[in-house]
């Protein structure tokens, strides 16, 4: 069955999610990708937004916008999420965020963090940008001065995923797992390679 | 200056291009698809599959990020517009922007502002290459995403390092940072004498149809086996582990100086977005695909 999760997403719900679980979520999002972390953390800077039990999705939408001010949502798939590794524990603490969506593995300092602040890190399929936008909606914009993909887009979901757990709130980190396995294998098909191409010369 | 007609001709190359994927990317999606059993991973084909579906029914880009912009061209030596190339493609990137539309993706370096129109100094990004004996325009787009010109590398190694440093270059790449750049992913490999134009050959690497092999038997054996390698190190659709890593490898190289050797490598995402149109000396379209 369907596992869905509606916001205002609460401690106990993330905290039994584990890794590799699927789920979807409906409810109310913010967009954040570089600069709104940017502003949030190293600024100080707090959204007008509550965003106290919505999502975080690492997502720049492409948005068409009409003239009396009004949104439409043309794509919105995930952005790579390691790419906000270095201040999302700050970023979590200043917003009361316990769910983020994006694109690919966090590493340890996130994984740190969800543990301590009982948050979860889900990646929905990277590229599939129309799925997503069917299935969100924008209620309103803020910082648009930072641009179209950058601005805080807020959402509302409708059956969003599916979402694959990549860190739950014991800290488990599945892309790291899976990159251990990368790992040991690559080593292996990399020696082989290599005496391959010692031949060729 | 604008030509309107060579305008409207990149416009409609520029929209064909983002909505949906070329026939060579689709069809090694569609084959690296059947080899996947796994529950998760027949799950993620499909959301790739069903969002291809939806892109191609509601007429809109293929992925958010529609990259930024860049052009590759070889130029027929007696085509009549050389003049108006540049000026009317900056103007359809503007157009299209608005018309399809496209993320604006341009920040204008040290200014860190979004110009808005994905146009920007140096962008959209223009190469151009001479064909003696011509009077045809061959161009090729390709949308570059933020998330797979991430993991792009290039350096140069010692000889001595010789092509066993080339590889472990290439896998150590991948791994650790191809697994985020949306796999399967396409992998284009560059030789030369310095990074850069390693770098720039890794990239043209990506142009080729996928199924192409390089000229030289060598080295057309080393893509078979440098994919074979990859494949076994079972990345899988979006890195969360599958039968296959790849959509393919393709080497491009030139002689290089004795002391250096450069390796370059750039990555396609599995919505490898890129296109081909040859244009007549009239400014009609003759071909139209990735493919030829």
């Amino acid at each position: 069955m369907k596992k869905i999760l509606k916001t205002p997403i609460t401690r106990q719900a993330v905290s039994e999610l584990r890794i590799g679980d699927i789920i979807y979520l409906s409810g109310t999002a913010v967009t954040g990708r570089d600069e709104v972390h940017r502003r949030v953390v190293e600024e100080g800077r707090k959204p007008k937004v509550s965003t106290d039990g919505a999502a975080l999705l690492h997502v720049g939408p492409i948005v068409e916008s009409d003239k009396k001010g009004g949104h439409r949502i043309i794509a919105a798939g995930p952005t790579t999420s390691y790419r906000m590794e270095r201040c999302e524990r700050e970023f979590l603490e200043a917003t009361g965020i316990r769910l983020i969506v994006g694109k690919g593995g966090m590493g340890k300092k996130t994984a740190e963090a969800c543990k301590a602040l009982n948050a979860v890190h889900c990646v929905y399929p990277g590229g599939c940008g129309v799925s997503a936008a069917v299935a969100a909606e924008i209620l309103g914009v803020e910082w648009e001065d930072l641009g179209m993909p950058e601005a805080m887009w807020i959402l509302r979901l409708d059956n969003f995923g599916p979402l694959i757990v990549s860190i739950d709130t014991l800290g488990e980190n599945l892309f790291e797992r899976n990159r251990a396995v990368f790992e040991a294998k690559k080593e292996k098909a990399a020696a082989e390679l290599s005496a391959y191409v010692k031949g060729l010369r | 200056m604008i030509n309107e007609k060579l305008t409207e001709v990149f416009c409609r190359f520029i929209h064909d291009t983002s909505v949906s994927l070329p026939p060579d990317i689709l069809n090694a999606l569609r084959r690296n698809a059947e080899y996947e059993d796994g529950r998760l991973q027949r799950e993620l084909y499909g959301c790739i599959f069903e969002n291809l579906k939806k892109a191609g029914e509601l007429d809109r880009p293929v992925c958010q990020d529609t990259g930024a912009l860049q052009f590759f061209l070889r130029a027929g030596a007696r085509f009549p517009y050389l003049g108006d190339v540049e000026a009317s493609i900056r103007e359809a990137v503007k157009i299209s922007t608005k018309r399809i539309p496209l993320r604006p993706n341009v920040i204008e370096s040290f200014d860190e502002r979004n110009t808005g129109d994905n146009t920007g100094t140096r962008a959209p990004w223009i190469e151009w290459e001479i064909e003696p004996d011509s009077a045809c325009l061959t161009a090729e787009v390709y949308m570059a995403g933020g998330g797979c010109s991430l993991p792009g590398r290039a350096k140069t190694l010692m000889p001595l390092e010789g092509y066993e440093g080339m590889i472990k270059f290439v896998f150590d790449t991948v791994t650790e940072w191809g697994i985020n750049a949306c796999p399967p992913l396409l992998i284009g490999v560059g030789i030369g004498t310095c990074a850069p134009t390693a770098a720039m050959l890794s990239k043209r690497a990506l142009l080729r149809p996928v199924g192409s092999r390089n000229k030289n038997p060598k080295v057309s054996g080393l893509e078979e086996k440098m994919a074979a390698g990859l494949d076994s190190i079972g990345i899988g659709p979006l890195g969360l582990t599958g039968k296959r890593s790849v959509l393919g490898v393709h080497i491009e190289y030139a002689g290089h100086h004795p002391a250096a050797l450069g390796v370059g490598v750039s990555f396609g995402c599995w919505a490898t977005r890129r296109g081909k149109v040859l244009i007549d000396g009239n400014l009609n379209v003759i071909k139209a695909s990735d493919v030829f």
